[in-house]
């Protein structure tokens, strides 16, 4: 177990840069995820901290060691791949067997520690199998007992559970961050799925072309995102352009076209230092449609009309008209949802929202 | 499809197929059945059946001394093109070499060029070098040109071998060096097995550039035969085809046999 830090890091290719200037700080036994669409360099900063890839510029640390040129087969890292990357003509404890046969591990005691990781990964019969005997997420949970039966310095994984399909993909979600918990290994995960990310991290390090948006708790990127990619990656959100009228320690008032006055408490307002130009970011979910007319309690409200109804059962997703501006709800409903064409009125509680700097 | 198998059509595809069959394969059945032929004439009737060809073919010192060669120069010939075809293969499919694309070609041309083209252009270019020709040029002569065929079946390969697996390998502590003999080598192993075979048959049957390159006194199996043939049409060869002809299809069967078992138990 160990911290990773990144000093500096760039990365190259040609005249094409993947990686901006990085810096980045792992604590020891965190998970932390790097969230992002594909090319934005999240799994390029993944393959320079398991030694795949060599930086352009900067310093690798893992476990306050510089690891630059340490060959990857040196590092102690476990990797889990997309696509599992079993050994195919091996059995399935010849696999997991596979990374103790390079440590001091004395032979004796290797189908132990197989067959312990194996039951660890809630497999406990199959080690005499070939990979391509079992289902995917099967393979997938040899692919990490391998990886951590080596008691790994570090965790990295590439985008593990994207080749499962959905029902698999949650129930691997729940087994994985509970074995991460039960070792406590630091853990780098790369994916471009926001709710893993929210489901799974300590820590989001949401990316986009290169370059680090917002480092965060999942509940604070995802209610105070940094920047409009955050607030639109993770999830739906409605940013609109505002007028900041004043900022201090008692929160800030923004003085928006569709919705007037809106007050913000303080650490929803920490990104606009004083008046000037602003953005208010509004969440899907935290914008209400509710009849036409209504009132409802510390709310702030305008009319729209409604244009498009995505139902989905148990949630809606409405977008709506405020003015000239079209803006997206997301909401809980019980029975049935506003017709397209009908007259509503839209409410959103104030300290849902947030604010932006800039234009 | 029963309606589509029973009409006119197909009956006469069916027919035509059959004949090109007849076409390839007759002359080779003939060559087998006047092997066991009795008579001293090879032509038909049979007038009984007997081992009496290659009992004589066994006795012939020639026929051995060609045989022994054949299968030297095959077997040298078949280790030295998978020997570099695999380290070839390795070098243009996982690394980055510049010119890549250019390498690949003129190492897959031999293939391309008339092969009388190929064995004269080597003969005058090590003529003109001063080289007299010799077994380790006849040799030399072979593993170019069977070097494109086991390229061609083990880039096919490498290129199927997911480049993560060797990755995994590496992460979990083995040197590039044992990630190939522990997971590379064994996965490849079917192509490797096949472009040896490959190698070794085509050198085996190989007469065009073998007249060029051979020094005196050299003879192959199928320039004995050459040779044999301008003589006179003697039963011995009939049997020594069939030799022939079972190593050259049993060899190819059985290495694919192999193959298939190897990767039956890999899951590939």
């Amino acid at each position: 177990m160990s911290s990773v830090t990144l000093n500096n890091i760039v990365k190259r290719f040609g005249s094409f840069t993947a990686v901006h200037r990085t810096d980045l700080e792992i604590p020891e036994g965190a998970f932390l995820t790097l969230l992002g669409p594909s090319g934005c360099g999240k799994t390029t900063n993944l393959r320079m901290i398991a030694g795949l890839l060599d930086p352009t510029e900067g310093e690798i640390l893992i476990g306050g060691r510089r690891v630059n040129d340490v060959p990857i087969h040196k590092r102690n890292l476990g990797i889990v791949f997309q696509n599992y990357a079993l050994f195919p003509h091996k059995t399935v404890a010849e696999n997991i067997a596979f990374g103790l046969k390079y440590r001091d591990v004395p032979s004796g005691d290797i189908p132990g520690k197989v067959q312990a990781a194996l039951d660890l990964v809630q497999l406990p019969d199959v080690g005499h199998r070939y990979p391509k005997e079992l289902s995917g997420g099967q393979q997938q949970r040899i692919a990490l007992a391998r990886a951590i039966v080596i008691e790994p310095d570090v965790l990295l994984l590439d985008e593990p559970l994207s080749a499962l399909d959905a029902n698999l993909r949650e129930d691997m979600r729940v087994e994985l961050k509970r074995i991460q918990d039960q070792i406590g290994v630091t853990t780098v995960f790369v994916t471009h799925d926001q709710s893993e990310a929210l489901a799974m991290s300590d820590q989001i390090v949401v990316m986009s072309a290169g370059r680090i948006e917002q480092v965060g708790a999942p509940q604070e990127v995802y209610n105070n995102p940094a920047s409009e990619f955050v607030a639109n990656f993770l999830g739906a959100s409605n940013v609109f352009p505002a007028e900041c009228l004043e900022a201090g320690p008692s929160g800030a008032v923004l003085q928006t076209a569709l919705f007037g006055k809106v007050p913000l408490p303080v650490e929803k307002s920490m990104r606009v230092a004083g008046a000037g130009p602003a953005k208010l970011v509004l969440r899907a979910e935290k914008l209400q449609v509710m009849k036409a007319g209504a009132t409802p309690e510390g709310m702030i409200t305008a009319p729209a009309t409604v244009e498009t109804v995505d139902y989905q059962g148990q949630t809606v997703r409405y977008f709506v008209r405020v003015g000239d501006t079209q803006l997206q709800a997301i909401n809980m409903i019980d029975g049935y949802p506003f017709s397209k064409g009908s007259a509503v009125t839209v409410a959103f509680r104030p300290r849902d929202g947030s604010a932006l700097a800039g234009r | 499809m029963a309606e589509r198998a029973t009409s006119l059509g197909w009956q006469v595809i069916r027919g035509y197929a059959v004949l090109v069959y007849i076409f390839m394969f007759l002359p080779v059945m003939v060559v087998v059945l006047l092997s066991f032929n009795a008579s001293q004439f090879g032509s038909f009737p049979m007038t009984g059946f007997s081992f009496r060809w290659f009992i004589e073919l066994w006795e012939n010192e020639a026929i051995l001394r060609a045989f022994r060669t054949s299968v030297i120069l095959g077997l040298l010939t078949a280790a030295i093109s998978t020997t570099l075809g695999v380290l070839a293969s390795l070098a243009l499919v996982r690394y980055r070499v510049p010119g890549a694309n250019m390498i690949s070609t003129i190492l897959i041309a031999p293939i391309l060029v008339p092969e009388v083209v190929l064995a004269v252009a080597l003969l005058l270019f090590l003529n003109f070098l001063g080289v007299n020709k010799s077994f380790t040029l006849l040799l030399f002569g072979h593993v170019i040109f069977t070097l494109p065929f086991v390229i061609l079946v083990v880039q096919a390969r490498l290129i199927s071998i997911r480049r993560d697996v060797e990755e995994a390998a590496m992460s979990l502590g083995a040197s590039p060096v044992q990630t190939f003999f522990q997971i590379t080598l064994p996965l490849m192993l079917p192509a490797v097995l096949a472009g040896a075979l490959f190698a070794f048959t085509i050198s085996f049957d190989d007469i065009t550039g073998t007249l060029f390159w051979k020094p005196g006194g050299v003879e192959t199996v199928p320039t004995q035969i050459f040779a044999m043939l301008r003589n006179s049409i003697s039963p011995e060869i009939n049997a020594l085809g069939t030799v022939m002809i079972v190593m050259t299809v049993g060899l190819p069967l059985l290495g694919a046999a192999i193959a298939r078992q190897i990767s039956k138990k890999s899951g590939l």
